[in-house]
């Protein structure tokens, strides 16, 4: 090997483009497109009785107006239910432009392209859209209840309901196992809805060649080739005339796997029958009423365990609102309900689900998708033990965990790829003590009790977590030496700041022993990878990274081959170092992988100096043999898959102290640890830059995010200034630590790290809240007006 | 913009990175827009629109502004300063080498806002404290650092540019 790279703080190459403001994001793209602007409905629940654009047609400017009638073939057709599922009886997909009903406060009702966005909008003001207002459905218990239904023709407004029981080893259902317990606790927990809100919102950009009869589509999605096929079929047109690019693509977090947006078909078809250049850029407006968001559940918990505090059984009932349409499945409740035990041993775990329909925005996966929730719920459930049985709380995580030794562990249920839920490795308990060590658990009694001397309420809280990353299907990549010594490396998924083109470059130039300055990674661009899944489930590094690893190796078997040739040499004696191919131990016999890349491809013409080595009668050659032996192909290149047979799972433990205000209930976070476990580690500096990342929106979802929809169904804080996000004010410092616990799954032992850091904040903080102010929290986002209010009631209960 | 559309335009001059550019906008038409779409400079990025996340940051005869809420005829015969004009002579400035050295950017969609914020305030204030940078970045919304890296870019930032004025 050259340089160690792999595992290294290797600088991010993606920097220099981004901090010079010469990166492409889909909105610097297309100077001369048309501009694309909806009308969107204003209301939660609406018959559209009709559309009148006579007022919008003078408008100086104004290309076209699109409505559902307007739409041809499978355009008009629903859109796309991606991932179905057996339990999913009610699945129902919302239309590109809204078809008769419209279901939640933002759908779109009429597309309009003009010369440019001022005057596209100018345009929407003056259609005037006729609607019957119907009742709406909002908050997931009103919607339980099925006064009003969502969609006429979903019974009780159940989209999905899924049971999933796992008996305890001596075959007790876990019903059963809580009434035969010494102790049990019931109660209710509420998670609220927040969302992935990247800084960049979607967008759309289009391009159709009337020439060649074939479209190029830019889009700000975690899934360019899932689009592609989505928008070929759509539009009728051949896969291969459809070529799908992500560009530079500012945040995702969840929101842009889902696809196709109906921005996504509406543009493409646009831009074809128009044959212009179409863009179409979401405001935040639009990206608060019309993408997705995420969390909002609500737990009813049943709980039996012994005196050690050991769950013998636990009951777990979720309502999960999945808003107007389920475009993604049920993945998220699916993950909540499957990840929700963690690294325990639940002794009998009973899990069931409904997922509702309400009259507000879809729901699909937020970094994290299901897990805050889930793990909301198991660690809320573990400090109720504790406290009942009064032991410290981590001793009961510690009676519950499950052992280094017997891996890998069968958690009997299905995960959220249809496969067994198995982990992989892990080493809970020397997480748990490397997290104690970093927060100083076993001496905060004394701090706490130092605080309250004088005056000053603190807490310490702590959560544990288990994330299934790297789900399969596959990834592929594909790498290719050219003649000048450069190495090019290509892989379907997508990238949204991960840092990709850094690490992949590293993997590459590890495996294959060059300069990492001569690697040059491509993501998301289907012209150069055409199959691939996307960017989600903390995927990438462990799909990508490994298919990438194993293409490495192949292009280096077969550059040892021809260098052996041509150096007369066993390839088994070859070594490449610095982009050069020698035979270890003599230096001097070597030849540049540039050179071996000339030679591997059998030339009759030349097109320089150096490629005339490569021409047939540039030098001896074995007149028995073809030029390109079977089996073999011309060229210094490689693709391989990488297809596991299951997710691997990573895990981490976060513990922080927080204080608050005995007057204004203001909360503040004094410390936050995290110990994190994702398996080798490709680049430390960015796995850390991702539990930053995450731990940030966890404190968000914890302390501030939430979406407030009145009874109409109007979102009332859609924008930045009523949805509070953090600021780098609001974050504490984060204190990271790492275990590396190898995946025996893949070559690289890489787990995933991108949703780990939000997973379990906000069952962090509320522990922190509640040791701080002896309270119970069971319901988080918690403001200091809510801590107010809670310590209020909680006073009158006591007087009572 | 790629054809007319109807609307009175106002002929403006400004200069923007040292460069003497003139544009014809709409009395609407958003210094941002105007940036990005009629001069072409797109490493301005517009993320709210309602003047809240900093990511349109961009420093107006020196002073950082929010482009999105600044109308472009309203900066007439200004100087403006965006994230293409703050490498000096092709060299990256002390802040742009801070933020890459210490990993203070993912997606990178924000980053313009605050390499804009932070030059002005690195420019007023050499050795700030950590209470000071603090409040200099508390105007501009992040979604994929959690900050850390960022308020290490500017101390950093600070460093180098102490190393090399001294």
């Amino acid at each position: 090997m050259t340089t160690k790279l792999f595992g290294e703080r290797v600088q991010r190459r993606e920097d220099a483009r981004l901090i010079t403001g010469q990166g492409r994001f889909l909105d610097d793209l297309g100077a001369n497109a048309l501009a694309a602007a909806f009308v969107r409905s204003p209301h939660a629940h609406a018959r559209i009785r009709d559309v009148d654009v006579s007022a919008a047609l003078d408008v100086e400017g104004l290309v076209a107006i699109y409505t559902w009638e307007d739409l041809p073939g499978l355009l008009a057709e629903p859109l796309p239910l991606l991932i179905p599922h057996p339990a999913l009886t009610h699945g129902r997909t919302g239309h590109a432009l809204a078809r008769d009903i419209v279901r939640h406060v933002g759908e779109p009702v009429v597309m309009v392209v003009a010369a440019d966005r001022y005057v596209a909008e100018d345009a929407c003001s003056l259609i005037e859209v006729d609607y019957e207002i119907l009742k709406p459905v909002v908050g997931v218990e009103e919607a339980a209840e099925a006064v009003n239904l969502v969609h006429a023709d979903v019974p009780g407004n159940v989209g999905a309901h899924l049971v999933q029981e796992v008996p305890s080893p001596d075959g007790l259902s876990a019903r059963e196992a809580i009434e035969a317990a010494p102790h049990t606790l019931a109660f209710r927990l509420d998670i609220e809805r927040s969302a992935s809100m990247p800084l960049e919102g979607k967008g759309v950009y289009a391009r159709w060649d009337a020439d060649d009869q074939s479209l190029r589509v830019y889009s700000s999605t975690q899934t360019s080739t899932s689009v592609r096929m989505a928008v070929a079929a759509k539009l009728g047109l051949p896969l291969p005339k459809v070529e799908v690019v992500a560009p530079d693509v500012g945040g995702g977090f969840g929101v842009k796997i889902v696809h196709p947006w109906p921005e996504e078909i509406l543009v493409p078809w646009a831009a074809r029958l128009l044959d212009r250049e179409v863009k179409w850029t979401e405001d935040r407006r639009e990206h608060f009423i019309s993408s997705a968001h995420e969390r909002a559940q609500v737990h009813h918990v049943r709980v039996g365990f012994d005196d050690d505090g050991r769950v013998l059984g636990l009951d777990v009932n979720i309502l999960h609102d999945h808003g107007a349409y389920t475009p993604y499945g049920i993945i998220v409740p699916i993950i909540t309900s499957t990840q929700l035990v963690g690294p325990y041993k639940i002794g009998a775990y009973r899990v069931e689900f409904s997922s509702i329909y309400t009259n507000t925005v879809q729901v699909t996966p937020y970094r994290g998708a299901g897990r805050p929730q889930g793990v909301f719920c198991m660690e809320r459930t573990m400090d109720r033990i504790a406290a009942h049985l009064g032991l410290d709380r981590t001793e009961v995580r510690t009676a519950n965990f499950i052992q280094p030794g017997e891996f890998p562990y069968d958690q009997g249920m299905t995960f959220q790829d249809g496969r067994p839920l198995i982990y992989d490795s892990g080493d809970y308990p020397e997480s748990l003590r490397m997290l104690k060590e970093l927060i100083g658990w076993d001496s905060f009694p004394a701090m706490k009790a130092e605080a309250a001397a004088e005056g000053r309420a603190i807490g310490i809280g702590v959560g544990c977590y288990v994330e299934g990353t790297g789900v399969g299907p596959y990834e592929g990549g594909h790498v290719q030496i050219t003649s000048d010594g450069r190495v090019h490396v290509s892989t379907g998924l997508t990238s949204q700041g991960q840092g990709h083109e850094t690490v992949f470059a590293q993997i590459a130039a590890t495996e294959l022993g060059v300069p990492i300055e001569k690697v040059s990674v491509v993501t998301g661009d289907t012209r150069r990878f055409g199959y691939a899944v996307g960017t989600f489930a903390s995927r990438a590094a462990v799909m990508s990274g490994n298919a990438i690893a194993l293409a490495c190796r192949k292009v280096r078997d077969k550059a040892l081959k021809v260098a052996a040739d041509a150096l007369e040499a066993d390839p088994r004696d070859l070594e490449i170092t610095d982009g050069v191919v020698h035979v270890a131990g003599t230096p001097s016999a070597s030849i540049p992988l540039a050179t071996v890349a000339v030679l591997s491809n059998p030339l009759r013409y030349a097109f320089d100096k150096e490629t005339q080595r490569a021409t047939q009668f540039a030098g001896a050659q074995d007149d028995d043999r073809p030029p390109v032996a079977d089996g073999e192909e011309p060229g210094m290149e490689g693709k391989d898959y990488y297809s596991p047979i299951r997710s691997t799972f990573a895990s981490g433990m976060h513990a922080a102290i927080v204080e608050t205000d005995p007057l204004t209930a203001e909360i503040k976070i004094l410390r936050y640890v995290v110990v994190h476990d994702c398996g080798k580690l490709i680049n430390p500096m960015i796995v850390e830059g991702q539990i930053h990342g995450g731990v940030g929106q966890g404190v968000g979802g914890a302390l501030y995010e939430k979406m407030v929809y009145d009874e109409h169904g109007q979102l009332l804080n859609a924008s930045f200034m009523d949805f509070l996000m953090p600021y780098a004010t609001e974050v504490p410092r984060i204190e990271t630590a790492h275990l590396e616990t190898p995946s025996p799954l893949n070559p690289l032992g890489v787990k995933g790290a991108g949703e780990a850091g939000v997973i379990p904040v906000s069952a962090v903080i509320a522990a922190a809240i509640e040791d701080a102010e002896g309270i119970t929290i069971d319901r988080m986002p918690i403001s200091p007006s809510d801590l107010y209010s809670l310590r209020a009631e909680t006073r009158l209960r006591k007087i009572q | 913009m790629s054809e007319r559309t109807g609307e009175h335009r106002h002929a403006i001059t400004l200069t923007v990175n040292g460069v003497l550019r003139e544009a014809a906008v709409p009395a609407r038409r958003l210094l941002s827009d105007c940036l990005r779409h009629d001069l072409g400079l797109t490493g301005t990025h517009v993320g709210c629109e309602h003047g809240v996340c900093g990511a349109c940051t961009v420093l107006l005869d020196g002073e950082p502004v929010r482009s999105c809420l600044t109308f472009a005829v309203t900066v007439d015969g200004h100087e403006i300063t965006t994230v293409e004009g703050l490498a000096e002579r092709g060299e990256l400035s002390p802040v742009q080498r801070a933020f890459s050295e210490c990993h203070g950017l993912q997606c990178g969609f924000c980053t313009p806002g605050f390499l804009c914020t932070v030059t002005a305030f690195l420019r007023d204030n050499r050795t700030p404290t950590d209470e000071e940078v603090l409040e200099a970045v508390s105007g501009n919304l992040c979604r994929c650092t959690g900050y850390q890296n960022i308020i290490k870019a500017v101390h950093r930032a600070a460093e180098i540019q102490a190393e090399e004025s001294g």
